[in-house]
């Protein structure tokens, strides 16, 4: 900034206002969002070792006894639920939170992106890290000798609404508590529900009082879900009350965010 | 033929503000950040909004980015509510907040071509980061750039989607002079380029030097509005010294001709306000030997927007 540039040489700044096609606007906003994920250490630590070494860690060692069959068969479906959980619930509102914290939520709430098609963004990039999520660990828990039965489009809508619940939590305690809190409270409760929240351990090696709680979890009801799913084999069917659940729980953490999120 | 007059005369369409405040109050809780503030900004010019601390600048420039809504009154932005018509004035406005905005692992490219992305016609990136001295950034993330840095980035991104209109939020706030000068640059650029410019301020000397149009707030309310000319001439010249303070300025009235004021305020600070000439000059040099009294800094001339404040409110206008 020495000497002063000739500013005409470097093209005018005169008005022309105009948005760009509302799809570019949310493509581009969740490929941003997901190049912030991928790019952060702790996040990928959440999302991706953490699942990956409980699948390596639990199908080798019987540290936990989980069952008769192949120890894989009984880890992998809470390993899956336990990415969604990772993604959807504790990585967003970790993100969420110092986004709000830096007024990065409120500067794009006033561009023509606005509020909409940054929950759209966000909505979006949760779903395309937890596919990239599901890939690695279910070629993974393939090479760990995974053999799944059941119905897969009956655990795609597990994951679907799974998705739709811890998504809704995690915004829902982002737009709350300031970027700390929601820090310290999102690992809390994602270790919790990681012990005793149903997801990697079955509910039948829970006390009864204790499993028909869990039950009613977001967490118990994904995890024994796409249990009863790939290892049990069961159908659509059998797996309505758990989707019950989780869409309870979206819709009733969706409707309550909507009223308490603050911007700012 | 009188009527054909008054009807060409009514078909020029004068130039609507760019933005229209009307009986404006904004209230947090029991608070009243905003009390009733009416305010119009013509397009095409910068505007500075100018007054201390907690005057309701921000609550002010907020509603207008659709932030904020007003408990009472009416604000239009390029004829649009910012409450109703937020999806028509988004792409047309760009925004500066005074706090953040830029995520903290971003690097300054990278946050323009996102930005960029949500307009129909962006500037180009590399020609604005040049423009602004940022080019040398390279791969430094928001978090670990200098104050002017940061704050050159923030106006950047305000800029990029080509807006009609721009609110920037204190965007000299704890820069250097160059850093200063820098944004100073691209805000009269702006200006010459057609963008209409509203900025908050609390330095008089960037309302003095940049705007067109000067509004003054205090808590709450519209102290005065005009041209910076305007503000500081269009009242008699004064003569200003410093001093012990408690002089008696009444003995000091009498000693002068008729029809001259003399206050003190804030203490020590002394005004002679009249008809400031070699004779008063004298006059005053003279009562003071008399009293033994030594007056320092003294100078006359016109006043500045301070005194303006000064004068309007009674306080000092203080960051």
């Amino acid at each position: 900034m020495t000497d002063r540039p000739d500013n005409r040489a470097r093209g005018s700044l005169a008005p022309r206002p105009g948005a760009a096609p509302v799809w570019t606007r949310v493509t581009t906003q969740t490929l941003t969002e997901v190049r912030s994920t991928l790019r952060n250490g702790e996040q990928l630590l959440l999302t991706l070792v953490i699942p990956l070494v409980l699948l390596g860690g639990l199908s080798q060692t019987r540290v936990v006894s989980l069952g008769s069959g192949p120890a894989i068969d009984e880890v992998a479906p809470g390993i899956l639920a336990l990415a969604i959980m990772s993604t959807a619930f504790t990585s967003q509102a970790i993100a969420t939170g110092f986004e709000r914290r830096y007024g990065v939520l409120k500067l794009l709430g006033a561009t023509p992106l606005s509020r909409g098609g940054l929950v759209t963004a966000k909505s979006l990039a949760v779903v395309v890290v937890e596919f990239g999520q599901l890939v690695i660990l279910v070629v993974a828990a393939y090479l760990l000798g995974w053999s799944p039965n059941g119905s897969w489009p009956a655990a795609v809508l597990l994951l679907l609404f799974g998705t739709l619940a811890f998504s809704a939590l995690g915004l829902l305690l982002a737009g709350v508590l300031r970027a700390e809190a929601t820090l310290a409270a999102a690992n809390a409760i994602y270790l919790l529900l990681l012990l005793g929240g149903g997801v990697v351990v079955p509910l039948d090696k829970l006390p009864s009082p204790v499993a028909d709680v869990v039950r009613l979890l977001p967490s118990g009801a994904l995890g024994e879900g796409l249990r009863d799913v790939l290892l049990h084999g069961k159908g659509l069917s059998a797996v309505v009350g758990p989707l019950l659940v989780l869409l309870a729980w979206g819709v009733g953490a969706t409707a309550l965010a909507a009223r308490t999120f603050r911007w700012e | 033929m009188s009527w054909h007059v008054l009807l060409d005369f009514r078909l020029v369409p004068s130039p609507e503000p760019a933005v229209l405040i009307e009986a404006l109050v904004v209230r947090y809780g029991s608070k009243v950040a905003v009390d009733g503030l009416s305010l119009a900004l013509p397009s095409g010019a910068v505007s500075a909004v100018l007054g201390p601390n907690g005057a309701g600048k921000t609550s002010t420039v907020e509603c207008c980015e659709g932030y904020r809504k007003a408990a009472a009154g009416r604000v239009r932005v390029l004829g649009l509510d910012p409450g109703t018509d937020g999806a028509a004035l988004r792409p047309q406005v760009g925004v500066m907040l005074q706090e953040g905005g830029v995520a903290p692992a971003s690097t300054a490219a990278g946050a323009l071509r996102a930005m960029a992305s949500f307009y129909r016609d962006p500037l180009p990136v590399a020609p604005l980061l040049e423009r602004l001295g940022l080019s040398g950034l390279g791969r430094t993330p928001f978090r670990r750039m200098s104050g002017g840095e940061k704050q050159r980035v923030k106006l950047a991104v305000a800029v990029i989607g080509r807006p009609a209109l721009v609110f920037l939020d204190e965007p000299t706030a704890g820069l250097d002079p160059q850093a200063r000068h820098a944004v100073w640059d691209l805000v009269r650029q702006l200006r010459e380029d057609g963008v209409t410019v509203v900025l908050t301020t609390h330095l008089m000397d960037e309302a003095e030097r940049l705007a067109d149009v000067v509004a003054i707030v205090d808590e709450g309310r519209l102290v005065v509005s005009g041209s910076p000319q305007q503000l500081t001439s269009d009242s008699a010249q004064s003569l200003r010294f410093q001093a012990p303070p408690r002089l008696d300025t009444e003995s000091l009235a009498t000693a002068l001709p008729t029809g001259t004021r003399v206050v003190e305020g804030p203490a020590g600070s002394y005004r002679v306000d009249g008809d400031i000439g070699p004779a008063l000059l004298a006059a005053v040099t003279a009562w003071c030997a008399a009293h033994d009294v030594m007056a320092t800094s003294l100078s006359s001339g016109s006043r500045s927007l301070e005194d303006v404040f000064l004068e309007l409110t009674g306080r000092e206008l203080r960051p």
